[in-house]
């Protein structure tokens, strides 16, 4: 295996990840995806909400809350492309796709997130 | 070391030289645990949609009140409405396996006894609601 090595990392993680969707996507995902846009509850103002996520804590819970699950997806679609679609050819190709992918989406929240204000 | 000691221990995830049967590329539809497993990976696709989807509420907030309104705007429309439905309930899945499983990946102990599978569910499921009332009580208000 090419990322032997990093497997044990990679699955830390995965797990980690997969923690931190699942004890905080629903709530987040209610919100903003059924609460807010269908007037059950009231959506903090645009100051407001800047206000929130520019604090240095705020911060940093978006990009733990955001970049650890894209590993989670990672590590999860990787294998279900390599097992499910049976491509065991391309074991590199998906595994560098799939990490590339969630290095760069925290690479973008990391970078959007430093230069809020 | 010996040269064939070296061949016993050299190992690649792809043995060209094994036969193997191919199997359709629907082998998870034949059972229901199967199906279960599959889904429960697949739920990995809406936590990323979801990632993405705060990220770019994100970016709206850099850019300004008006592109934040139009994100807003966006959430209510009919597209949106759906997808975060359905991404809603895979989420919830997600959540739901990943707590029944925990007994399974972590054996917690209590002087030397095992904790029963329920309770350390169960606790998990107790943390949930209280993490999301804070959660929801935080982004409501705003600061």
């Amino acid at each position: 295996m090419t990322t032997g090595r990093l497997t044990p990392f990679l699955w830390t993680l995965f797990s980690a990840g997969g923690t931190i969707a699942a004890f905080l996507f629903p709530v987040h995902l209610f919100l903003i995806g059924l609460a807010f846009p269908l007037g059950w509850l009231e959506a903090p103002s645009y100051e407001a909400f800047r206000l929130l996520i520019q604090h240095p804590v705020t911060r940093l819970y978006l990009f733990a809350l955001i970049s650890l699950p894209l590993f989670h997806w990672a590590h999860r679609f990787r294998y279900t492309l390599y097992d499910g679609l049976q491509l065991y050819h391309l074991t590199v190709f998906i595994a560098v796709l799939c990490y590339g992918a969630a290095l760069g989406g925290s690479a973008a929240a990391a970078y959007m997130l430093w230069n809020l204000r | 070391m010996s040269p064939m000691s070296n061949l016993a221990h050299h190992h690649t995830a792809y043995h060209p030289r094994w036969y193997r049967r191919r199997m359709s590329v629907w082998w998870w539809l034949k059972d229901r645990a199967y199906m279960k497993f599959v889904v429960r990976e697949l739920t990995s696709v809406f936590v990323a949609y979801f990632a993405v989807l705060f990220l770019w509420q994100i970016r709206a907030v850099t850019q300004g009140p008006d592109a934040y309104a139009q994100f807003m705007g966006r959430l209510k429309t009919p597209l949106f409405l759906t997808a975060n439905i359905v991404a809603f309930l895979f989420v919830l899945y997600h959540t739901i396996t990943w707590f029944n499983l925990t007994p399974t990946a972590m054996v917690v102990r209590v002087r030397g006894k095992r904790v029963p599978d329920t309770i350390v569910a169960g606790s998990n499921y107790v943390a949930w609601l209280i993490v999301s009332v804070i959660v929801a009580w935080i982004f409501t208000r705003g600061i």
